[in-house]
C-alpha cells in the first residue's frame, strides 16, 4: 500500500494528503499512517514556532523534514514524542495521533509516548559513565526490566539491527565514548531500538559525521525502514533525496509542501520549495 | 626630542619591571605562612607522632606519653554524623537548584546559601547549643555532629548545583527519549555523570569542617576518655589541639604539635585526592 | 504487506520489551521533586533558625541592657554588668589591621597571578594559596602562639617601638600577645580568600581592555594598572569586603594570640578581645542566665555585622557577575 502511494503520480501537496487521511478501512492491515498531525501549532512563550501544520506520516517509510534553520523542523520533530516539553513555557495546540492514540491527551504519560517514539540526536550522546553494553540496555533497565537473559537478547538484537554488533561484540565492556563518531551514533540508534519503539525520530543524525560514517547511517536507515517508521530532520538536501520516501518542506513554522520525495525534488508545486531546493535561499 | 622619548621609555620599562618584582615578592609573602607553618609542624610535631599517639589515650598532666586515639576516632565519628546530615540535604538541595525550581526561587536560595557560607562558624555552635545542648541538658556528640553538618549543607548545595549544571543537556534528553522518568534520569544519568564533581564537593566540605574547632567548643565539648555513647561529650582532634595549645604544660604542647601535624596531613591528603579527581578539568570546583 | 505490519509483528513477539517494562509512575517524579525541594528549603530554615535562636537566647539581655549593651565598656560577669564595646572595638581594630596588611598583598598577588607572572608559575602558586586556605584556624593559632608571638616580641615589635614609639599606637610594654598579633594572624587567614576572589575578578576583565592599552604602547605594568585594576575597582572592593566578613568572624587563631582582655587601648601592643573570642572563651563558663544571654547577644551582634559585610560584598561582586567564584575559597 505504501509502495502504491509512492508511485502515485498525482500531486501530493499538503492539502492533497489531508484529503487522503481516511483510507478505505481494511481490518487486516495496520494503519496506513503512523502519525496523524492535525492543525498543530506550537508557541515558545509569545513566539509561534509551528503554525497550523497538518501532516500524516506513513508507516514503514522514511519521512524527511527539510527547511532553512529556524523553520521549526526540529520543533515539529520534538512534538512527535513530546520532547519539546523540556523547554519551559511551551504551548501546543492541535492533535497528534500515534496509531490513533492522542499523544496530548491528559491521561497519556510523556514517558510512555517516548517509549513508543524513540529519538536519535544530532550529537551522538552515549552515556559517558557506561560501557557499550550498558548504554544499549540502560533504557530497559531504568524502565524496570531486571531479567538478565532478556537484556542480553535485546542487547545483541539491538546492536545487530544498528549494524554495530560485529564491530563491538568483543568490546561490550569498553566505555561507549571509546567508539568513533559514527559508531557512537549507531550505538545511540541501538540504544533507542532496545526499548522497541514503533517510530524513530532522527534529528540531523549525520550532521557531525564524516562522509563514510554518514553513508553507513543512511544505509542503516534504509534497512530499519522495514520494521520502523522513521522521521528524520536534515538540512542536507542530497541526504533527504537519498534516504527518504516522503519529504516535508517547512518554512517559517509553516508546512509549505509535502509529498513523495521524488515529486518534491523534481517537480515541486510551490515556488518557495523550488527556490529552496535549487539553493536560492536557506 | 627623540632621545627624550627613548629615556622616557626606558624609565617606564624599569617601572614595569619594578612593579613585577614587587608583585612577585607579595606572592612570596602570601605563601610564606604556608611554608613556615609546615616547617614548624614537622620540626615540633614529627618526633611525637609515633605508635602511642595513634593507640593511647591522653595521660594526666605530668605523666609522659599517651596519645590522641580518642580524639582521632572522635573526629571521625563527628564527621560521620555531620556527613549523615550534610550530604543528603546538601546534594539533594543542589539537585533541586540545578534541575527544578524557577529562576527567581533559585536565585533567592542561592543567595541565602552564600549568606550562610559567610556566617562565622562559632555562631553555629551557639545556635546548636541553644537548640540541642540546652534542651537535652548536656554536651553530646550529636550536638557536635549537627553543628558541623549544618555548616556542610550550604557548601555542598552550591558545589553540587554547579557540577550538575555542567552535565550537558544531551544526556538528559537521551534518557528521557528512552521513556525513562525524570527522577530516574536525574538519579541514574545526571547525578552519575556528575558524581566525580559531587564527591569532590563533599570531600572539600568534609575537609573544611574536619578542621573546625569553634562550633565544637560548646557542643561536642571534648572528652579525655573514650566516648561510649553519642549522647555524651566526645573528643575531637582540633578541640584537643586547642586545649593542649593553651595549656601551660610542655608535654601537652608537644602533643598539640603532633595532633596538628596529623590533622593537617589528613586535610592535605583530601585536597590532593580532590586534585587528582578533578585533574584534566579546569579547576572550576576547587 | 510485510513491511506494513512490521510493528504489529514486533508487538506480538512472546517476550516484547514493551510488555516487560514497568509503567512509569508519576508518583516517583512528584515525590523526588518534593524531596529535593524540601532539602533545598534547608537554607531558608537555617537562616530563620540562626536569627530565631540567637534572638530568643539573647532577648532577656536585650530587654535589660537595651542599646547600652553596645556602648558601655564594663564586662563584669560577677557584678552582672555587660557592655560589649571592648569586643566590638577589638573586632573592628583587629579586622582593620588585618585588612591593611592583607589587601595590598592579596591584590598585588592576584595581579601577579593574572597579569605579570610567567605562565608556568601561575597554577602551582594558585594551588599553594588554596592549600594555605585549607589550614585550620586552630593550627594557625598554635603556630601563632609558639612561633609567631615569640618572634614578633623579639624582633619586629621592638623595632616598631623604636621607630614609631612617638605615636600612641606603639607604646607600652611588649607582651607579644596583642591586638597587633591578632590582626596579623587574621591577615594570614584572609589572604587566600581575598587573593582568589580578586584573581577571579581580574580574570573576568575582558581582554579587549588589555589590548586597547597595549595598542597605545603601554608597558605591562601600565596595562595592569590602567586597563585591569582600575576597570575591576568595584569587584576588588567586593573582594576586600568579603575578606572583612571573614575577618570579623575569625575565631580560633585570633583567640589564641590576641590576649583576651576586654579593654580599649590605643596601643596595638596591648592585648584585646573580639566578639568571636569572648564567645569561644566564656560560653562554657557562663554560670548565670544573664551571662549566657549576654553571650548570645554578642553572637547576634557578630552575626549581624558579618551578614552586613557579606551582603555588601555580594552586591559589589554581583556587578562583576562573578558571584559563582566567590566561594573559590571558603
Amino acid at each position: 500500500m505504501v509502495n502504491l502511494l509512492m508511485a502515485n503520480p498525482d500531486p501530493t501537496v499538503a492539502e492533497r494528503v489531508e484529503r487522503d487521511t481516511e483510507p478505505a478501512p481494511s481490518p487486516e492491515h495496520a494503519p496506513l499512517y503512523t502519525f496523524q498531525v492535525k492543525n498543530l501549532s506550537v508557541w515558545y512563550g509569545e513566539k509561534r514556532a509551528i503554525d497550523d501544520v497538518t501532516l500524516h506520516i506513513a508507516s514503514n517509510a522514511v519521512t524527511a523534514i527539510i527547511g532553512p534553520s529556524g523553520c521549526g523542523k526540529s520543533t515539529f520533530l520534538r512534538c512527535l514524542n513530546r520532547m519539546h516539553e523540556l523547554v519551559p513555557k511551551t504551548r501546543v495546540e492541535g492533535t497528534v495521533l500515534l496509531q490513533g492514540d492522542d499523544l496530548y491527551s491528559n491521561s497519556v504519560d510523556p514517558a510512555i509516548v517516548r517509549r513508543r517514539v524513540g529519538m536519535v540526536f544530532q550529537k551522538s550522546n552515549p552515556f559517558p559513565t557506561m560501557s557499550i553494553g550498558e548504554n544499549v540496555v540502560i533504557g530497559l533497565r531504568l524502565n524496570g526490566v531486571r531479567n538478565q537473559k532478556f537484556l542480553n537478547e535485546r542487547l545483541e538484537k539491538s546492536l545487530r539491527m544498528a549494524a554495530l554488533w560485529d564491530e563491538v561484540k568483543d568490546d561490550l565492556h569498553k566505555p561507549g565514548t571509546s567508539l568513533s563518531g559514527g559508531q557512537q551514533q549507531r550505538l545511540c540508534i541501538a540504544r533507542a531500538l532496545a526499548v522497541e519503539p514503533e517510530v524513530i525520530l532522527m534529528d540531523e543524525p549525520c550532521s557531525a559525521l564524516d562522509p563514510i560514517a554518514t553513508a553507513k547511517i543512511e544505509e542503516l536507515i534504509h534497512e530499519l525502514k522495514a520494521q520502523y517508521t522513521i522521521v528524520t530532520v536534515t538540512h542536507n538536501m542530497q541526504q533527504a533525496g537519498r534516504v527518504s520516501d516522503y519529504t516535508a518542506f517547512f518554512y517559517l513554522g509553516r508546512l509549505i509542501e509535502f509529498g513523495p520525495t521524488t515529486k518534491i525534488f523534481t517537480n515541486p508545486s510551490q515556488r518557495q520549495t523550488e527556490d529552496y531546493i535549487t539553493g536560492r535561499f536557506g | 626630542m627623540h632621545l627624550q622619548r627613548a629615556d622616557n621609555h626606558t624609565w617606564r620599562k624599569a617601572k614595569s619591571g619594578l612593579a613585577s618584582t614587587v608583585a612577585f615578592f607579595s606572592a612570596l609573602l602570601v605563601i610564606a605562612p604556608l611554608g613556615l607553618v609546615f616547617f614548624h609542624l614537622l620540626v615540633n610535631g614529627a618526633s611525637s607522632v609515633n605508635w602511642n599517639f595513634f593507640t593511647k589515650l591522653p595521660t594526666p598532666v605530668g605523666v609522659p606519653g599517651g596519645g590522641m586515639v580518642n580524639a582521632i576516632v572522635g573526629s571521625l565519628e563527628l564527621l560521620a554524623l555531620a556527613a549523615a546530615i550534610g550530604i543528603p540535604v546538601g546534594v539533594l538541595g543542589g539537585v533541586y537548584l540545578a534541575e527544578y525550581g524557577s529562576a527567581r526561587v533559585n536565585s533567592l536560595l542561592r543567595f541565602l546559601a552564600d549568606v550562610l557560607n559567610g556566617v562565622p562558624s562559632i555562631t553555629w555552635g551557639v545556635v546548636v547549643y541553644g537548640l540541642v545542648v540546652l534542651r537535652f541538658k548536656g554536651f553530646s556528640a550529636y550536638a557536635g555532629g549537627l553543628a558541623l553538618g549544618l555548616i556542610m549543607i550550604p557548601l555542598i548545595i552550591r558545589t553540587t548545583e554547579e557540577v550538575i549544571l555542567l552535565v550537558p543537556n544531551g544526556y538528559r534528553e537521551a534518557a528521557l527519549a528512552l521513556g525513562v522518568s525524570r527522577w530516574k534520569t536525574i538519579v541514574h544519568i545526571v547525578m552519575k555523570t556528575a558524581s566525580k564533581g559531587i564527591i569532590t564537593g563533599i570531600l572539600l566540605a568534609l575537609a573544611r569542617v574536619g578542621g573546625e574547632t569553634a562550633p565544637l567548643l560548646f557542643t561536642a565539648f571534648g572528652n579525655r576518655f573514650w566516648n561510649h555513647n553519642l549522647s555524651e561529650p566526645i573528643a575531637a582532634l582540633p578541640l584537643q589541639i586547642f586545649t593542649y595549645a593553651i595549656s601551660p604544660y610542655d608535654d601537652w604542647h608537644r602533643q598539640a604539635w603532633a595532633g596538628a601535624l596529623v590533622l593537617v596531613t589528613g586535610i592535605f591528603c583530601v585536597n590532593v585526592l580532590v586534585r587528582i579527581l578533578t585533574r584534566g578539568r579546569t579547576a572550576s570546583i576547587v | 504487506m510485510d513491511a506494513i505490519s512490521g510493528p504489529a509483528i514486533a508487538a506480538a513477539e512472546p517476550q516484547s520489551a514493551r510488555r516487560v517494562m514497568t509503567p512509569p509512575s508519576r508518583f516517583g517524579d512528584r515525590a523526588f521533586e518534593w524531596l529535593t525541594l524540601a532539602m533545598a528549603m534547608a537554607v531558608v530554615v537555617l537562616v530563620i533558625l540562626l536569627g530565631w535562636e540567637l534572638c530568643r537566647g539573647s532577648s532577656p539581655a536585650i530587654r535589660k541592657f537595651g542599646f547600652h549593651f553596645l556602648t558601655t565598656s564594663t564586662w563584669d560577669p560577677v557584678a552582672e554588668q555587660f557592655g560589649a564595646l571592648p569586643f566590638i572595638y577589638g573586632t573592628l581594630v583587629s579586622s582593620l589591621i588585618a585588612l591593611l596588611l592583607a589587601v595590598p598583598l592579596s591584590i598585588a598577588t592576584a595581579a601577579y597571578l593574572t597579569e605579570l607572572a610567567p605562565l608556568w608559575i601561575r597554577q602551582p602558586l594558585v594551588s599553594l594559596i588554596e592549600m594555605l586556605a585549607a589550614i585550620p584556624s586552630v593550627i594557625l593559632g598554635l603556630w601563632g602562639i609558639f612561633v609567631m608571638i615569640p618572634w614578633l616580641r623579639d624582633y619586629p615589635f621592638p623595632l616598631l617601638k623604636r621607630v614609631f614609639g612617638w605615636t600612641p599606637f606603639f607604646t607600652g610594654p611588649i607582651y607579644g600577645t596583642s591586638m597587633l598579633a591578632g590582626g596579623i594572624i587574621i591577615a594570614i587567614m584572609i589572604l587566600p580568600i581575598i587573593t582568589s576572589v580578586s584573581r577571579e575578578i581580574l580574570r573576568s576583565v575582558p581582554n579587549l581592555q588589555r589590548e586597547a592599552a597595549y595598542a597605545l604602547g603601554a608597558t605591562r605594568w601600565e596595562v595592569t594598572r590602567i586597563a585591569v585594576l582600575s576597570y575591576a575597582k568595584k569587584g576588588l572592593f567586593g573582594a576586600v569586603i568579603l575578606g572583612l566578613g571573614r575577618a570579623l568572624g575569625e575565631t580560633m587563631a585570633v583567640t589564641m594570640v590576641i590576649g583576651n582582655t576586654p579593654q580599649i587601648a590605643a596601643s596595638l601592643f596591648k592585648p584585646g578581645y573580639t566578639l568571636a573570642s569572648v564567645i569561644a572563651n566564656e560560653f562554657t563558663e557562663a554560670t548565670t542566665d544573664l551571662y549566657l544571654q549576654a553571650l548570645f547577644e554578642i553572637g547576634l551582634v557578630l552575626l549581624g555585622t558579618t551578614i552586613l559585610a557579606n551582603l555588601l560584598a555580594q552586591a559589589l561582586l554581583q556587578t562583576m557577575s562573578t558571584t559563582s567564584t566567590t566561594r573559590a575559597v571558603q
